[in-house]
Parts: C-alpha cells; structure tokens; sequence
C-alpha cells in the first residue's frame, strides 16, 4: 500500500531529528545555506594556504629581478593536446623606443611546461622539515613563472600572496580569538555576576565604543616601537586589533548571561540544587556557544579588513612582512591602475575572503538556534 | 528556626508573604518606588490536599511559588515548613546554603513546556540532573530511576536517550513532571501546569497529576487562571487579586457561593461551554490596577459593583465567614453572590 | 438576559465565502507538511463560524491562505476559495496574485484579519494611531476616495471609542507596547475595524488574555456583529467561547474537517467521535471534581508522520478496520450538519 511508504520514512525521519544532538541539529540546517557551505570551502582551501603557503608557491616571494618587473598575468593552462599536461604561455618582452619601458606580451606559440608537485626553493613544514615540494613548478627552474603577474621588483606576485594570505588570515583568526576569551569572560563576568562589576564593565565598554577607531589605532600603531621585528609588530597588532574588537562581543555575551538566567530550565537547574559552576558550565555555555561562533566568524572579515586598512596606511605590518594589506599599499605606490592592474589583485583576495566569511557567519547564525520554530 | 517538632501541624504555612520588587529610574537607578508583587499572602496546606491559587495575570501568583520555592527571596514574612522529622524551619528566612536539604522535598513544575528543559540535554540527564546532583554518581542507576520515572508519567522508558525537542508540549511537561518527581519530593508547586496545553492533552496531564498524587501522597499548590482546572483539580481554593489572597474556601464552598463579589464576577467571566447557556452580562469593567500603585482601601473597589464609602478608605482583613471560608470584604457577610 | 446569537437565516442568503477542498502544504527539508490538508466550509453574511481544533491543525494556515498570506515554503496546493464582494460578484482568491492589487483591496477593505500574535501586530516604533490613520488613508486611497489625515485620525479616535477605549483622544497616540493586554487588543481589533470589512477573521483574539478582559472582548465583538452585520471567523481552542461566541462551528484536526454544524447541533448532539471526545474532555465549573476526567488516547502525530486513512483513526475509540485505509469524506449527517466518518456513511476519499 503506497499510502504507508511515506509515514514510514517519516517515522524514520522522525526518529533520526529524535536523537540529534545540537551540533548535528546546527549542522543540518547549516548545510541547507548553499552559499555558505560554498564558502566555508573556500574558507577551509584558504586556511589550508595559512598552514603552508610555501607549499603553494610557485617561487620564494623576495626574489627579485628588476628586468622582470610588472609582468602581466600569466595564467594557467591544464591541458596539452587533450592530455593532463599543465603548462604556462611564456612572456616577450620589448623596450619601448620612446618611453624606454618593457612591455610584455604573451607569445601564444611558446609554452613553458610547468609540472604539480614539483621541486622548487627549500621551505620547512611547519618549521621543522626540511622540504622543496611544491603544488605547480616550472619544470626549467631558470624559467621563473608568474600566475598572477609581478610587482615592481619583479617578486611573484602570486607567491606573495600566499604569504600574505598566512599573515592576514592569522592575524584575524588569533584576534578574534583573543577577543571572544575576552569578551566571553567580561561580558560573562558582567552579566553573572551583576552589580558593581557589571556597571564597571559596561562603562569600559561604552568607553572604548564611543573612541572613534582610526585615531586610536593611530596612536597605539605608532606607539610600537620602529626597530621590533615583523613578528613582533604582528603580535602587537593582534592584541591592539583584539583590545578594541571585543567590546560587542561582551555586550552579546552578556545579553545572553542575562537572558538565560531567567531561562526555566536554569531556573530548574537552580530548584535541582546544582552549584554555580555546574549551571554556567553545562547550561548556560553550551546554549550560546554556537551563538558566540557565528558572531566570532562574523568579526574575522572585520578584524581582516581592520589589518588590511592599517597597513595599508602603512601602521600596521610593515614590509618586509607580507600581508593583503602591505600587498596593497605597495600597489598604491604607482598608478597601478594604469600601468600594472593585476597588483590590485590582493584586493579581490580580500574581498572574496570577506564575503565568505560573511557567508558562512550568516549560515552558522541562522542555524545557531535551531529549536526556533 | 522553631525545633518543636509538631506532627499534626500542617505541611506549609505562609504568613504575611511580601515580595516587592524596587522601580529603579534614571541614570543613577534611583528607587523610587515598588511594585508590590506580593502584598500579604496567608494561607496553610496540609500533608496530601491540593491547593489552588488563581488570580487573573499579574496578580503575583508565579512570586508567590517562587518565593515558598526560595527561587527568589521574599520581601517579608514566613514560609514555615514542617520537615520529614517533624521540625518546623522557616524557609523565608534560611541563607541559600541551609536550604540545600529541602531542594529535594519541594519541587516544581512549570508552565511553559518549552523552556522548562535543557534542549542540549538528553531525557535522561534532564530528568537525571536532580539525582546526579543528589549525590546518585553512578549512571546506571541513574538510567533505571529515569526509566522508572518515564514508566510513571506515561512515557517509554526507551525515550530517555531522545532530545526534548522531539516531544510534543503535552510530552515534554510529563518529562518535566517526572525530573520534580525523581527526588521523591513532599511539596510539589505547580505554576500553570496545563495553561500551554491543548484541551484533549490538558485532561491527560490533569488526570496524571491526580493519579500521582494519589500514588505518591503528594501535595500540590497549584497555580493557575482557569477556574474550570482549578475546581476540577484542587481540594481548597485562594484567590488571588492584586498581590493579595481575597478569598480562600474549600472548593464546593467557593463555587456555590462565593463570598468576595471578585470572586464571583470571574466565575461569571468563564464562558459556559454551552450555547444553551446566554452569555452572562455585566462583565467587570476597567482594569486590574498596578501593583506598583494599588488603589486605597480595599484593593477591588474601583471596579465593585457593591462598593461602598468605607471600601475606598478602609482595607478590609481576610476573616472567616463560614467554616474554613475566609473572604475579605467589608459586606461579606450581607452579599448574596452567584456561584457557578 | 439576550440570547447568545440570534439565528441566521440560512437557506436564504448565498455565502460570502466559500473554502471548497483546501489543501496547503510546507515542503520543508525533512519532508511535506500537509498543514492544511483537504477543508471546506462555507461563511454566510453576519454570520459567526467557530473553528475549533487543537494546536497546529491547521487553523491559522487555513485563515492566512484565505489572505493569501502563507507563509514561505507554504504554498496552496489545491483548491478553491470563492468570495463574494460588495457588488455580487464571485471572486475566487486563489486566482488572485497574493502581492497583486486585487488582494490588497480585498485585504483590510473586504476581509481583516485580528492576527494571533498580539505584540507582533503592532509596529513598536510608531503609535498605533498613526498605524491605523495609515490603513484608513491606504484603503480610501485604493478605492478612489480622497480623505485627508485628520478625517482619518477622527474616524480612528471613533473606533476607539466604539470598542471601548477610553480617553481615546490619548490613547491614539500610544505606542503599543504602552497599552496593557486588553487594551492592545480593542486597537487590534479597532484597525481590523477600519476599513469596514465585511468578513472579520479572529485568530484567537482572547488567548492571551484574562478571563475578564476577554468577557470585555467578547461582548464587544458581539456587539459589533449586531452594530454593522459583519461575519466572523472565530478561532479559539476553547469550547466555552466557541458556545458564546458563534452560530456554526468547524471542528478540525490534521488540517481536515472532522465536522460542522449548528453550534447547539455541535454541543448538543455532536456525531464525529473526535469532536463528542474533545467536549467531553473539557474540566467544567459543574462537574464532578478530583476525578478522571475522559481523554482521547494518545497524542498528536508528528506533522511528518501523518496516519493513512481517517486521520483520526489511531486515536478513536470507535475506529473500524476500513478506518485505518480510507479517508472518510465530509457528508451531511443532519440539518446542516455534516461530519466526515464512517460511523455515518460509507463514502470515502478517492
Ligand atoms: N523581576 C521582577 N521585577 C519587577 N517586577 C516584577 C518582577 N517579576 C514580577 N514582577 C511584577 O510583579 C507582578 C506579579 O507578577 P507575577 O509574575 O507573579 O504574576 P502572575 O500572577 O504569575 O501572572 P501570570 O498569570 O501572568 O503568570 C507583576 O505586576 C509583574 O510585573
Ligand atoms: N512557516 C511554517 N513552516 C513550516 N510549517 C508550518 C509553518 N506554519 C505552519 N506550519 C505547519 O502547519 C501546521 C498548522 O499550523 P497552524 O499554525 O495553522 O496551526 P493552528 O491550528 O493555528 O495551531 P495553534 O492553535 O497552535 O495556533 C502545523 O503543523 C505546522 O507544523
Ligand atoms: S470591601 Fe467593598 S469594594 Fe471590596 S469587595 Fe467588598 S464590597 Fe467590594
Ligand atoms: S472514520 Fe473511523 S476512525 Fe475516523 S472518526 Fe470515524 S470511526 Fe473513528
Ligand atoms: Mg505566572
Ligand atoms: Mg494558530
């Protein structure tokens, strides 16, 4: 009887949402937003990229050559005569007679065979091995490739950002964790513990909202002493970006605190005689903890767009470091626009890394709560 | 704390409950003024009866149970509990750490199904939860109290493993049912029990209530608004106006005759699920007034129909007009009042 | 003491609205809700149509695709919903695009809804004043006439004070989270007043409110059925109001017609097995105290989960085997009674 076929898969259905716990409840609606499932791929081939940007590099990104500046993109080509054979056009380069600059063209005959996993420049995985595998190389290392065009010194400019990809991916990521513990911890102080502590803290809170941002990273930027090393200044700037950013986070987190604790089933939990820490840490946390991620994956693109901005102002990470945002300054420093569009290149990465993030925020928020409805 | 063990004193008596709770204005979060939530509450509930407490929304029902429950701490006045061992302890009064042996006795179910559990949590740690923080560390023992508590209240003890959300309003309120029943609890409060539920699962958990009562010699106070629910369900009546009780009666004495024209006028709002029945005319009029500004005198007499010169000057006490038929009105004794 | 409803006359007038085989379903990542899964009724002019069932049977979904107003991924899947305007003619809504100007006069102007969230009806950033001045100006605009935004704001205040406002001449100039619960809902029902519709739709106007406010709220109801002949659709899961309230009473479940009728037919000779089990299983302010009361066994099903067959079967106490394969349709059992059961005839659902 076609009539019982589909109450059966109901019931199985049924059963199956029965014993879902809420991470498997958040996932399942989280799946549902295309956009952002595509995204959080991107997010994930990205982060992939954090891990080992050297891996994905075709060349060391400071080897320069000035005869090879401002080579247009290159681009890639997979196949060969209907075969998996990955190969690059190669480049002309001609003087011009009046303005004395090299103009590359591409030379549709010429190919430079390139080949994946190839050896290239030494690098050490996660510092520690030694290796010189690479995703694609040119098969004559004479022979330098650029994917996406080279700079003013002739640096490859899609190795360069691979490395700022390292850098300004980081930079979001750890800030954002530093500012979630510390919002999570004074937002939570505030809204449990109440009273003098939370007056205290909400004031701070209004405080640092109401500084405009740009002067107060002005004066913390140039605060950091010129001499600290590229590592050191992207640590500061970490915990600047991470100082400032936490304020809405705690704001939420307090919310939260207060809301649930006129939740009846903390009220429940208080009339069963569990102690404090026994309802924060098995009630309280786990209901907004993925409300607190979606709202830490909404402030990354925040907090990367705030790196870019700084550095881009030249007060942030300061060359030789790579990041999106020095990638950029230096394509600020010519009419890039003119002569050398692909530099602005780094600006689409930035963008498209924003947007995913966005993305998979927005996902994750709507399907943070998923006992509405 | 009295230490007179007295066996034949009743279960719980309340005297001159209080909760009010401050207005605080402006920046500085000045007081300035109160919202009497609770203004006075008297009443007594013996071992095994079932008390009704209605009242129409705001009139301090839900602070009254949280403050026997110390869910929050009363304003003024006593709670006076009579423990297994026969000692009578104010629990108005005890700090947080000495109620901690009573938690078990006194227990509560709540209104909204929804929210009243963890939906991050199994059946079996939300109706655990009581007896893991009793002090019953083993979980399999855990799992066959919570199997025998679902077997009580009408669910398949398979189900422990299930999350909230997959029970209807009427399921989730027997599970939260059985986590107040897994310590085998004395006193149960019961704020709006059945207020979410639907008419055909209302009478279930209705006649659940009563079975367990039976069963488990349990006293309930019983919150609700429906005055139909509450006659069905309760032994003795309080009505409840204004953070304050204006009528407490057995319930047959209540119904057939009311002795509080406040009373009487919500018996007449009820509509009578009978078309034959005409529509009662003269609903009471106006609102019921803020707790934070209630009227002079008596409470009810902006909008009696009796009200006379005194009822706006003098407040009237909560006096026996009948046999355990105490009422507060001035003209108890003169009006004659419809029941239902 | 006045009668609780004068009787309609029946036979004579053609129905204002008529809902023939209506079928609205949710395609949800899970599985298809049949939210609304087959219902027929009929609303004559000033009449009051009680719709009773329990929670999620399908009654707001059955009011909203009336508007045309599901919600997403809910869409009318089958079905007819005739409407007979002011000047006779047949319209039939589902035709109507639901953003097209056609349902928008019908919306407000013809037919109003009172929404069953209270606090959600009302903007929280404008008063409810200007938000019902808005309403009347939108409609007089639609239907040609000119009006300016103080003969709006009079007849508002007007409204006001026909369903018991008082100093409305204040009140019009609250925001509504300022009024109290039965306050909010006399606005309510003053802006589903506004344009003079000529079908009010009540999803559940007095749930939310105490027993006295909502005798206030019936009373006046009632009062405005006389005043202007309005017809009403009353949704309520309360039996008590249903017998106050109405003149002819739908009983659903699972989205279907379980029965209809007369309201005394219904509570006096009820002939489906749900709706003689819902009104027996109600706690009165006559009857027999602290005992069982009589319950229908079991529970709702799932929405995914629907039973084959009468959909009440798994829960009858009178289901017979063909009960549980064969969808009983709704046929007359009486005087403008019908009632959807094998008990009483033998016609099933192709
Ligand atoms: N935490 C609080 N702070 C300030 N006022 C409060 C608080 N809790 C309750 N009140 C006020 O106390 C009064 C009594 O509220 P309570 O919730 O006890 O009423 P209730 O009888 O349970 O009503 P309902 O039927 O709506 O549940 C109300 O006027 C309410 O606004
Ligand atoms: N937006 C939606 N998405 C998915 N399903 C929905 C949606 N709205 C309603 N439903 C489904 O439609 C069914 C009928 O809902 P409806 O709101 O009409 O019930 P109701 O009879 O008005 O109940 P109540 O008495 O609770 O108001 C429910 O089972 C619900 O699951
Ligand atoms: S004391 Fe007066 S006002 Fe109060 S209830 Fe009695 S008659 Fe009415
Ligand atoms: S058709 Fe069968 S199952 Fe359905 S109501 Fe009638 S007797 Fe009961
Ligand atoms: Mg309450
Ligand atoms: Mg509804």
């Amino acid at each position: 009887m076609s009539a019982t076929a589909p109450a059966a898969e109901g019931a199985v259905v049924e059963d199956r949402i029965a014993v879902a716990s809420n991470w498997k409840l958040v996932w399942w609606r989280f799946r549902r937003h295309r956009l952002a499932l595509v995204s959080a791929v991107v997010l994930a081939m990205m982060y992939a990229v954090v891990l080992a940007p050297d891996f994905f590099s075709t060349q060391n990104p400071e080897a320069t050559d000035a005869r090879q500046a401002f080579i247009p993109v290159q681009g890639i080509h997979l196949f060969h005569d209907g075969k998996l054979d990955p190969w690059v056009p190669a480049i002309a380069g001609k003087r011009h007679p009046v303005t004395l600059r090299m103009e590359w063209s591409i030379d549709p005959n010429k190919r430079v065979p390139v080949s994946f996993f190839g050896r290239g420049h030494r690098w050490y995985v996660f510092g520690l091995f030694e290796t010189n595998v690479h995703l694609l190389t040119s098969d004559d290392p004479r022979q330098r490739i650029f994917l996406l065009g080279s700079d003013r010194l002739g640096r490859d400019q899609w190795s360069r950002i691979m490395h700022g990809t390292q850098t300004s991916m980081t930079v979001g990521l750890v800030a954002v964790a530093l500012s979630t513990i510390l919002g999570v911890v004074l937002g939570g102080l505030s809204g449990y513990v109440g009273g003098k502590t939370d007056s205290v803290i909400q004031r701070l809170i209004e405080l640092l909202q109401s500084v405009p941002t740009i002067p107060i990273w002005l004066a913390l930027a140039a605060a950091l002493p010129r001499d600290w090393t590229p590592i050191q200044v992207f640590f500061a700037i970490t915990v600047i970006l991470s100082l400032i950013g936490w304020t809405t986070l705690g704001r939420e987190v307090r919310g939260r605190f207060l809301a649930l604790r006129e939740e009846d089933f903390v009220l429940a939990a208080r009339l069963a005689g569990c102690s404090r820490m026994r309802i924060i840490l098995r009630h309280m946390v786990p209901t907004f903890a993925s409300h607190i991620i979606a709202t830490a994956s909404l402030a990354i693109p925040v907090m990367i767009i705030n790196e870019t901005s700084l550095s881009f102002l030249g007060l942030g990470i300061r060359p030789p470091a790579i990041s999106w945002g020095v990638l950029l300054q230096e394509a600020q420093n010519i009419q890039s626009l003119a002569l050398a569009p692909w530099l602005l290149i780094p600006g689409l990465v930035v963008i498209l890394a924003v947007l995913a993030f966005n993305l998979v925020g927005d996902g994750l928020r709507d399907a943070s709560d998923p006992y509405s409805n | 704390m009295s230490e007179v063990p007295l066996f034949d004193a009743p279960l719980l008596q309340v005297r001159g409950l209080q909760k009010f709770f401050p207005i605080a204005k402006g920046f500085m979060q000045r007081v300035t003024g109160h919202v009497r939530a609770v203004d006075g509450v008297d009443f007594t509930l013996n071992e095994g009866e079932t008390l009704g407490l209605v009242g129409e929304s705001g009139c301090g029902k839900t602070t009254a149970s949280r403050c026997i429950l110390r869910a929050i701490d009363p304003t003024g006045g006593q709670v006076l509990y009579r423990t297994r061992d026969g000692r009578v302890v104010d629990l108005a009064s005890l700090p947080q750490r000495e109620l901690a042996p009573f938690r078990a006795e006194i227990q509560m179910i709540f209104q909204d199904p929804f929210g009243s559990l963890n939906p991050r949590m199994t059946l079996l740690d939300n109706v655990g939860e009581p007896l893991l923080v009793g002090g019953m560390r083993s979980r399999s023992e855990r799992t066959d109290r919570v199997a025998e508590l679902l077997k009580l209240v009408g669910l398949r003890p398979e189900f422990m493993h299930r999350f909230p959300h997959a029970f209807s309003g009427g399921q989730r309120q027997r599970i939260g049912i059985a986590r107040a029943l897994s310590t085998n609890p004395r006193l149960v409060v019961a704020d709006e029990p059945v207020s979410a539920l639907d008419v055909s699962v209302q009478a279930q958990v209705l006649n659940l209530l009563l079975e367990l009562q039976e069963r488990l010699k349990l006293t309930f106070l019983f919150v609700a608004h429906d005055l139909s629910v509450v006659r069905h369900i309760s032994d003795r009546v309080a009505v409840m106006y204004v953070g304050q009780l204006v009528e407490v009666a057995p319930t047959a004495s209540l119904f057939s005759r009311p002795r509080h024209p406040y009373t009487a006028a919500l018996m007449r709002a009820v509509p009578v699920p009978d078309p034959r029945v005409p529509p009662a005319d003269g609903a009471l009029r106006g609102e019921v007034p803020s707790p934070a500004n209630p009227p002079s005198g008596c409470y009810f007499h902006p909008r009696c129909r009796f009200a006379q010169a005194k009822c706006a000057t003098e407040t009237p006490p909560l006096r026996e007009v009948a046999p355990g038929h105490m009422t507060r009105c001035h003209f108890a004794d003169e009006l004659t009042l419809a029941g239902a | 003491m006045v009668c609780a409803m004068p009787p309609i006359p029946i036979a004579i007038e053609p129905p204002l609205l008529q809902v023939k085989d209506l079928r609205v379903t949710f395609g949800l990542d899970e599985g298809v809700v049949r939210a609304v899964d087959g219902t027929s009724f009929d609303v004559r002019p000033g009449e009051v149509v009680g719709i009773v069932g329990e929670s999620g049977c399908g009654k707001s979904v059955t009011m909203r695709a009336i508007l045309q107003l599901v919600d997403r991924p809910g869409r009318i899947a089958s079905g007819t919903i005739l409407y007979r305007d002011r000047n006779g003619a047949e319209i039939n809504l589902t035709n109507l695009s639901p953003r097209g100007p056609e349902m928008r006069a019908i919306r407000g102007a013809e037919i109003a809804l009172i929404p069953q969230e209270p606090m959600a009806a009302f903007s929280p950033v404008h008063t409810v004043g200007s938000q019902i001045i808005e309403a009347i100006m939108l409609h007089a605009g639609q239907s040609g006439r000119r009006i300016t935004k103080a003969e709006a704001r009079e007849i508002t205040i007007g409204l006001f004070r026909d369903v018991g406002i008082s100093i409305p001449e204040q009140r019009i100039d609250s925001y509504s989270w300022q009024l109290s619960g039965g306050l909010r809902q006399r606005a309510m029902i003053a802006m589903a007043l506004s344009c003079q519709p000529r079908l009010l739709i009540a999803d559940e106007p007095t749930t939310a409110i105490d027993v006295t406010t909502q005798a206030q709220v019936l009373e006046l109801l009632r009062e405005l059925r006389r005043k202007y002949n309005t017809a009403i659709i009353f949704i309520t899961h309360d039996l008590g109001v249903i017998a106050q309230m109405t003149s002819y009473v739908v009983v659903m479940y699972l989205g279907r017609v379980m029965e209809q009728g007369p309201v005394d037919q219904i509570f006096h000779s009820p002939k489906h097995p749900y709706t003689r089990a819902l009104l027996r299983s109600i706690p009165s302010l006559y009857g027999e105290t602290r005992t069982a009361l009589p319950v229908i066994a079991g529970s709702l099903p799932h929405p995914f989960n629907r039973p084959a067959g009468c959909p009440f079967h798994p829960r009858c106490p009178e289901a017979m085997a063909r009960c549980a394969v064969a969808q009983p349709v709704l046929l007359p059992v009486g005087d403008n009674q019908a009632a959807a059961c094998f008990l009483h005839h033998e016609e099933a659902e192709a």
